[in-house]
């Protein structure tokens, strides 16, 4: 039987993604598939997004409270599972973003001196 | 787990599925944009699964989110093993029969027990009720009425007088009353309780009121009757118009002032009051209309106290000993010999605790009990045994299973947890059918037990007690059985197990061992439980076969009434006229008058001795009874030397005794006792009562069939001057004993129809006293058989498994030239010095056992040599039995097919 990583193993990237992803709905509600075109497209294809993490990362969030999800049509007429973002999403993304940016200008003030 | 988590349990079937469909629209929307960017639509739809990977995978993730791991796991376990018992029927009925009565057998040994000996009155704190009664061996004389006679109505009104350490306290006396108004006695459960009781124990009426210390004076008049809860339903059908009703008991007519609470029984634990009265209104019913209470004699009543608050037991037992000598001096008995005064006057009270009531079936059956809990927990565990060795055949049969799982990474944790979900479904269905087979089994034994104590009440509610000890043993019984071979079955080495081609040589040494441990451990304690039914039905055989000295085949009538009291004179002709009368009735071979039945329950004994030429001889405890013409023929007991009773034995004459056989050894010893003169001791306030022996009858059993011959003064009825208001027959029918019963009523109310009429079959009643050891003997029996069958199937289980592994050494030993009894010999030894070794160990155990039930014993001693060797003899052959037919099944082997199959 397969065995999930523990929660804790991958924390970062783990949080990255789910960042990413509530950073991908606040322009509004979308399917799965959208989600990870943009955040491909988004940042020129550098994060390639996984599907076997994205879906469970979405699963979680939702059970989190963080995105809520209805059933809609879409562009091209397919039934597709939509996401949006909650209040507590929203509050989250925000939190996360200032802490984000917080790290990783820390990270890249320490790698300055290096390259200089 | 949250209760959000719950939620999300319950519903990860649909999370699922949206999951799946999520994953297709993902697919479709790839297809669709690869379509348009060219691709032909198979190529479209195949790289859109390429590119979204392993959906399985997901969806798992997903699922595994959802659910709850070890219930996922446990549900799997549990219809995997359901499968696994459903293909192998034989298997799974055999360990759920066994588990079944194991478990049964357990549960109503221990329902019984509870009932009787462990549970608490169903009143408020009864933790806080304690009994002040003497100290546990200590003795004294006088009349003692009811089941518990532990004080006198005087001793108990000083206890309640002087005590300082109970809130409150009371006194009781339960006793069968007649309802019947003449003609033949209908008994119901009297309860004579002082005023005190209902507030002591905490009771509140279901109806109506109660009655109150101040409704209970002496001399009170028509004090009002409380019914139980059971007697108003089964009676009045709970009908509130009770209380303008009245009961008739004992001929006098008691107000209904109220009803129990439901629960309440009474105290006597085994028993359930019908109705219930104040101490005041038992002289109403007695013949002399001065009742018990006044006698400082009569001992009758039982007293129980609540302990104040912040009193414990041990203070209560102090006080009442404190004071005890002025008690003494307060209430002695008249008529009590100088010694007697003394003895007397130096007994203490104490306290014991009576949180469980008291019980007369507790003290006959608690033991008995004990014991049969002890074999039910025996046959458990060898009906355990029996499972372990059952399913550790079918783990070697499974070891190719269990290796290639192992082999393929299962954890041994969750294969041994699935053999465990076999082992506990096999326990909760056998302990389903236990607690039927319990059910059934408590009412058999409760008709047991009721045939010698008439009406039994013992309540079988179940109870969380109840529900506990069902759960834990077939939890422990689970364990034991299916553990062992859990771990047994997981240990192994893949790789050596598979290359072994499929038949397991490795490992299967050690665990054959564990099986022939398991065989010699069941034929053990198998011998413990034929031992023990072997010496119980010894018991019983011996009782039964006592010769009492007389024929026990007669019809006691007891008569009650006033008309036979009065003048002394006049009873005796009414009594001589109801003796012709019975006399005449067609069918009716022998009938006499007897005041005193031999083991027929009531007993009448007095100090006597006997005159000889030095003086007055040594003093005997005799038993006395009065008897009238015919009583010798009726009862076919011989007269040895002098004379029968007759005419000449006036109440004018020189009153006369028929002495027996050991009254005259003790006395007298070889000397010829016709002639002599029996005195008794004397007592204060009596006059002198003497006999002149005029003949010696043969000894008979008198008060207890398990004592030796007593010493017994048979009077004749006809010197008796005391006025009696009962009288007692005995009939000799020549047919069915009952056949003759209505004629007896009917000649009875000829005389007077007003007399109370009360019939015993002496040989049942004898019969009763007995249902002990009959339970003893039938229940423990049982069990033996039930032991030696599951031995001889395990034995049978292994020897046969022995065999079939063994074929191919078998085969290449008739090929070589050995004989077939040489194989069927082998195999025999073999499993000989298993019963052998199984025996011996028995023997030791059972002799442990049997001497800490000594008392239950009659007639042998617990290491009666005949017995512990035909139980031992009895388990061999059983034992031989069990491993002939696989040993037979060896030597008829063609060595050319079995070799032919390697």
């Amino acid at each position: 039987m397969p065995r999930r990583s523990q929660p804790g193993s991958g924390d970062m990237l783990q949080g990255a993604l789910d960042m990413l992803i509530l950073r991908s709905l606040v322009i509004g509600p979308a399917h799965g598939h959208t989600i990870a075109h943009t955040i491909e497209h988004g940042s020129d294809h550098v994060l390639q997004v996984e599907h076997g993490s994205l879906y469970p990362a979405l699963h979680r969030l939702e059970d989190r409270g963080l995105v809520a999800s209805f059933w809609g049509t879409s562009e091209n007429n397919r039934k597709a599972k939509y996401y949006r973002l909650t209040p507590a999403g929203k509050k989250m993304l925000a939190a996360e973003t200032s802490r984000w940016e917080q790290l990783a200008g820390a990270i890249s003030r320490l790698l300055k001196p290096a390259t200089d | 787990m949250t209760p959000m988590g719950w939620s999300k349990y319950f519903r990860r079937r649909k999370k699922d599925e949206e999951a799946a469909r999520e994953i297709a629209s993902y697919i479709a929307i790839e297809t669709d944009e690869n379509i348009a960017r060219g691709m032909t639509p198979q190529a479209a739809h195949d790289a859109a699964v390429r590119k979204f990977g392993n959906a399985m995978r997901v969806r798992e993730e997903i699922y595994w989110m959802n659910t709850v791991r070890p219930i996922d796991n446990l549900w799997q376990d549990l219809r995997y093993a359901a499968r696994l018992l459903l293909r192998d029927k034989g298997f799974a009925l055999a360990a759920i029969v066994s588990l079944g009565l194991g478990i049964g057998a357990n549960t109503a040994i221990f329902q019984l027990l509870d009932a009787v000996r462990l549970r608490s009155l169903p009143v408020a704190q009864p933790e806080r009720l304690v009994e002040v009664r003497f100290k546990p061996g200590t003795s004294r004389s006088g009349s003692f009425t009811g089941r518990r006679p532990m004080l006198t109505y005087t001793l108990f009104d000083e206890v309640r007088r002087r005590q300082q350490v109970f809130s409150g306290i009371f006194a009781w006396n339960s006793s069968p009353l007649n309802t019947a108004d003449g003609g033949e006695v209908r008994r119901i459960e009297g309860l004579w309780a002082s005023g005190e009781m209902w507030s002591v124990l905490g009771l509140q009426p279901a109806v109506g009121r109660f009655y109150t210390p101040d409704d209970d004076r002496p001399g009170c008049g028509s004090p009002g009757a409380v019914l139980s809860y059971a007697y108003w339903q089964r009676e009045f059908g709970g009908a509130p118009s009770v209380l303008q009703q009245t009961v008739r008991l004992e001929g006098v007519k008691f107000d209904i002032i109220g009803v129990a609470p439901p629960d309440f029984f009474g105290l006597d634990v085994g028993r359930r009051f019908d109705v219930a009265l104040p101490l005041c209104g038992e002289r109403l019913t007695s013949a002399d209309g001065t009742g018990r209470a006044p006698g400082r004699s009569n001992w009758w009543l039982a007293a129980i106290g609540r302990l104040a608050p912040g009193r414990t037991e041990e203070q209560a037992a102090d006080h009442v000993a404190a004071i005890s000598p002025d008690i003494m001096a307060a209430t002695l008995p008249s008529g009590y010999t100088a010694e007697s005064e003394k003895q007397y006057r130096e007994t203490n009270l104490t306290a014991m605790t009576a949180s469980s009531g008291v019980s007369s079936i507790r003290a006959q059956f608690g033991e008995p009990l004990t014991v049969l809990l002890g074999a039910t927990g025996l046959v458990l565990l060898i009906a355990c045994a029996n499972l372990a060795n059952l399913l550790l055949a079918r783990a070697s049969a499974r070891e190719r299973e269990m290796a290639v799982r192992l082999a393929i990474g299962a954890p041994r944790r969750r294969l041994v947890l699935q053999l465990l979900v076999e082992s506990v479904l096999l326990a909760v269905i056998g302990t389903v059918l236990g607690v039927l087979i319990a059910r059934g089994l408590t009412t058999i034994l409760l008709a047991q037990i009721a045939a010698g104590f008439g009406n039994v009440f013992i309540d079988l509610a179940w109870n969380t007690k109840m529900f506990l000890f069902t759960t834990a043993v077939s939890a422990l019984a689970c364990l034991l059985f299916g553990l062992v071979p859990a771990l047994k079955a997981t240990a192994l080495s893949p790789a050596s197990t598979l290359r072994a081609g499929g038949r397991g040589l490795t490992m299967s040494r050690e665990r054959f061992g564990l099986r022939r441990l398991l065989v010699v451990t069941q034929v053990a304690l198998s011998l413990v439980l034929l031992l023990g039914a072997l010496l119980f039905s010894r018991t019983l055989y011996n009782l039964l076969s006592i010769d009492t000295g007389f024929d026990q085949q007669v019809l006691v009538v007891l008569l009650n009434h006033e008309s036979l009291s009065g003048d002394v004179d006049r009873g005796r002709v009414v009594r001589d006229d109801i003796r012709e009368r019975l006399a005449s009735i067609p069918g009716v071979e022998n009938v006499a008058q007897a005041d005193y039945v031999p083991l027929e329950g009531s007993i009448w004994n007095e100090m006597a001795m006997v005159d000889t030429p030095a003086g007055p001889g040594e003093k005997v405890l005799s038993n006395l009874t009065r008897v009238g013409k015919g009583y010798f023929e009726t009862m076919q007991v011989p007269i040895l030397r002098g004379r029968d009773f007759d005419t000449r034995d006036s109440r004018q004459a020189p009153p006369v005794a028929i002495v027996n056989e050991t009254f005259v050894k003790k006395t007298l010893g070889n000397d010829d006792p016709i002639g002599r003169t029996i005195r008794l001791e004397e007592r204060q306030g009596q006059p002198a009562q003497s006999w002149q022996i005029v003949g010696v009858s043969r000894d008979a059993k008198h008060t207890d069939l398990r004592e030796d011959f007593e010493p017994l003064i048979i009077l004749p009825v006809t010197q008796n001057a005391e006025a009696q208001n009962w009288a007692r027959f005995v009939i000799k029918p020549r047919g069915d004993l009952k056949s003759v019963t209505p004629a007896v009523v009917q000649k009875v109310a000829e005389v007077n129809p007003s007399i109370d009429i009360d019939f015993d079959v002496l040989s049942e009643t004898i019969a009763s006293g007995l249902v002990r050891e009959r339970l003893m003997a039938a229940l423990s029996g049982a069990f033996g058989v039930l032991a030696g069958l599951l031995a001889a199937v395990g034995l049978y289980g292994v020897m046969s498994y022995t065999v079939a592994r063994r074929s191919n050494e078998i085969g290449i030993r008739l090929a070589m030239g050995a004989r077939s009894v040489d194989v069927l010999k082998m195999v025999i030894t073999e499993a000989g010095w298993m019963v052998g070794l199984g025996v011996v160990i028995g023997v030791a155990l059972g002799l442990g056992a049997a001497s800490a039930a000594r008392t239950l014993l009659f007639g042998l001693q617990p290491t009666d040599p005949a017995t512990l060797f035909s139980a031992s003899a009895l388990l061999a052959t059983i034992g031989f039995i069990a491993s002939y037919l696989p040993a037979r099944r060896a030597s008829k082997l063609d060595p050319m097919k079995t070799l032919r199959q390697e």
